[in-house]
């Protein structure tokens, strides 16, 4: 027992460190004015902020429901595959994890950009041509399209976000999915059970826990991204990673008021987790059961 | 007499070149009892699952109703599974776990017209199969606070729920302990006679095999070796694996005399089998009930106790015959080392013809090992196998 004790002072200094710690410091930043005295004036201009918030969690919402759409699918017919086939597509799919995340994000933007790639693609395969010639003898306006403007937009901030997050999205539905026992699948079958049925009733209920974990692990980083809003949103739609960000190394130079943003968001975060927790809490137990 | 339901007509089943069922021919009678009996790999569980329709045979055909239904998903079967570890749904109640195979399904009224089963139909339903085994008032309890015995009742509840004309049952009791087993085989029985319905039970316990069933389908190695009441394949197994597998026994060379003769260790005594050819080499079945001890002098055959065992109801004593060891089973004791001599009536002697497994069955030197077998509820071979090689290494 005393050992036990021994071994985890290592792990509990780190979390006092560099978790507890920090979160403290948050809290004193948000509840201070720069003279140093208590204040609630940090948070009396929060409404003012309220078109960032929406903004950052609509976003966050819609990369998390996207990854739950192209991640639930390719993890189910994944877990169905022989083991061989598993570890590579899973090592595939960890593969871009393994180089710089800015890395990864500065190659959209090479590729999305007015002459990026796929645009140079588009008009080398005279696709811009042909909708000038459609497009022109409709209407004069529509007669010289150069390029898609797909850079600097909000589904370029959606697509950098599912990009850089799908994987923490598959990863924990593939590992709920294949410990599902096959007898399960089975035992539906034998009842009756259509292949339908048994998704419905059998898979999709027992996989919750992993989709669960996914959408945790997908909406927290993307509400607090702000180097793909930077990068890929060109900076012209602010986010909540951009505004506090900007509290603290940019222009407006305000630690205090960054603080307070910071914690209504980690608030406002916790309150989604905690009511998505309730709601999946029956399924939970039963895997593990 | 009843009548037949389901015929497997020359079945093989192979993966890639391991063949696991070899041209199995059989057929299963309406409301009948019926067990596959035999060792891990013998091929029962695929047999089980090939009615049940998750695997198809690689050749040869499965009938129901003079019906083929190679092809046919499980969904489309009229049989239902009591899976080995209950498969029990996690993230459904007792109830919802019973309902499950009632609101799966569609029925077609007289219009033609496909209806979900309406919810106080199911609820009715339900409630009167959790009567039937005993598990009323459990309707809201989580299956994973069930014992295993409820666990296993709520896993056949919910397979008759659909009032299939089969039940199959994949060694539905292999989990529980020793008592729970003997309580739910009686319980089983009493269930297949209330719906009166088929069930093919899969087991490698040969004592529930001959408890329960109507008929006993012995198999070793994808290949039947014996079909027929559980008398008749304890009384006239019909090579040394059956011998062996269904109770104990003693299996010696002998040579056939005559009709109602044979000759065992150099000796000839009467017995009741006949219609081999005259000194024909046989296999020699001695039960070791069957043998009786008598004084030294008065015994046909004589030998030196090596070992004993209390049972309780009787001594397992094994006996040195001039190397050969048998197992005798008596309630009167011998101590070890004793010179004793044996009788057997002609009724204690079964004869049979060799086979391939001629020889490789019924010795009892190894005795410790195979006393590890028989004792153990929960026998497995390989594990078998490590105490055998320990204990070599031991001596």
């Amino acid at each position: 027992m005393r050992n036990n004790r021994l071994l985890a002072a290592p792990y509990v200094l780190w979390m006092a460190l560099f978790v507890i710690a920090p979160i403290i410091l948050v809290v004193v930043y948000a509840f201070t004015s720069s003279s140093g005295g208590f204040t609630f004036a940090n948070f009396s201009h929060m409404g003012q902020y309220a078109g960032v918030f929406g903004r950052s969690f609509l976003l966050a919402a819609i990369a998390t429901v996207v990854c739950i759409l192209l991640g639930y699918p390719l993890a189910h017919i994944l877990s169905r595959e022989n083991a061989r086939l598993q570890r590579m597509s899973m090592m595939l799919i960890m593969l871009p994890m393994w180089m710089n995340f800015l890395l990864r994000t500065y190659s959209w933007m090479s590729i999305l950009e007015n002459t990026g790639l796929l645009n140079r693609f588009f008009a080398a395969i005279g696709l811009f041509k042909l909708i000038n010639a459609v497009g022109g003898a409709l209407s004069p306006e529509w007669a010289d399209i150069a390029y898609f403007r797909m850079i600097n937009t909000q589904g370029a901030v959606v697509l950098g976000m599912v990009y850089n997050f799908l994987p923490f999205m598959v990863l924990p539905i593939h590992s709920v999915i294949s410990k599902i026992d096959r007898s399960l699948i089975e035992a539906a079958q034998d009842l009756g059970a259509k292949p339908s049925g048994v998704f419905r009733r059998v898979t999709l209920p027992l996989s919750l826990p992993g989709v669960l974990s996914g959408i945790t692990m997908v909406f927290v980083p993307s509400v607090s991204t702000f180097v793909i809003s930077q990068l890929l949103g060109g900076g012209n739609d602010l986010l909540l990673g951009d505004l506090i960000e900007m509290q603290f190394l940019g222009s407006a130079y305000n630690p205090h008021l960054g603080s307070a943003i910071a914690l209504v968001m980690m608030i406002i975060v916790l309150i989604c987790m905690l009511v998505m927790n309730r709601f999946g809490e029956g399924e939970e137990q039963a895997v593990l059961m | 007499m009843s009548k037949e339901l389901i015929r497997l007509s020359h079945c093989t089943v192979a993966f890639d070149d391991n063949i696991v069922l070899n041209d199995l021919n059989l057929y299963f009678n309406d409301k009948e009892f019926l067990t596959l009996l035999g060792p891990s790999g013998c091929g029962k569980t695929t047999t089980l699952r090939m009615i049940g329709g998750f695997l198809s045979p690689t050749s040869g055909d499965v009938l129901f109703d003079g019906v083929r239904i190679n092809d046919l998903p499980p969904h489309k079967r009229q049989v239902n599974t009591v899976f080995q570890k209950y498969a029990l749904f996690p993230h459904l109640d007792v109830f919802d776990n019973v309902a499950f195979g009632l609101r799966v399904t569609q029925r077609t009224d007289e219009n033609g017209k496909k209806a979900r089963i309406p919810k106080e139909e199911i609820e009715a339903r339900v409630l009167e199969m959790l009567s039937v085994v005993s598990l009323k008032g459990f309707e809201h309890r989580d299956v994973a606070s069930l014992s295993g015995g409820q666990q296993q009742r709520v896993a056949i509840a919910r397979a008759l729920v659909n009032r299939p004309k089969v039940l199959l049952l994949d060694e539905p009791l292999g989990a529980l302990d020793m008592r729970l087993r003997k309580d739910m085989q009686n319980e089983l029985k009493r269930i297949q006679q209330a719906m009166g319905i088929t069930f093919i039970y899969v087991t490698h316990d040969q004592e529930e095999a001959l408890a329960m069933s109507d008929t006993v389908v012995v198999m070793n190695e994808g290949v039947i070796q014996q079909i027929g009441t559980p008398e008749d394949i304890y009384n006239e197994p019909k090579n040394a694996f059956v011998a062996d597998f269904i109770g104990e026994s003693n299996i010696v060379d002998g040579v056939m005399i005559a009709d109602g003769v044979v000759e065992i260790f150099g000796r000839r005594f009467k017995c009741l089998d006949g219609g081999f050819d005259t000194n024909e080499a046989v296999d020699v079945v001695i039960r070791p009930e069957d043998v009786d001890i008598v004084p030294e002098k008065d015994g046909r055959l004589t030998g030196t106790v090596t070992n004993v065992t209390f049972k309780g109801v009787h001594y397992d004593i094994i006996v040195d015959f001039a190397g050969f060891k048998w197992l005798i089973q008596t309630t009167d004791f011998s101590p070890v080392g004793a010179k004793i001599g044996i009788k057997i009536d002609p009724d204690g002697f079964h004869v049979m013809k060799k086979s391939r497994y001629s020889g490789m069955f019924g010795d009892y030197s190894s005795y410790s090992a195979e006393y590890d077998e028989i004792s153990d509820a929960d026998y497995d071979p390989e594990a078998a196998l490590d105490t055998a090689e320990a204990e070599e290494i031991v001596l």
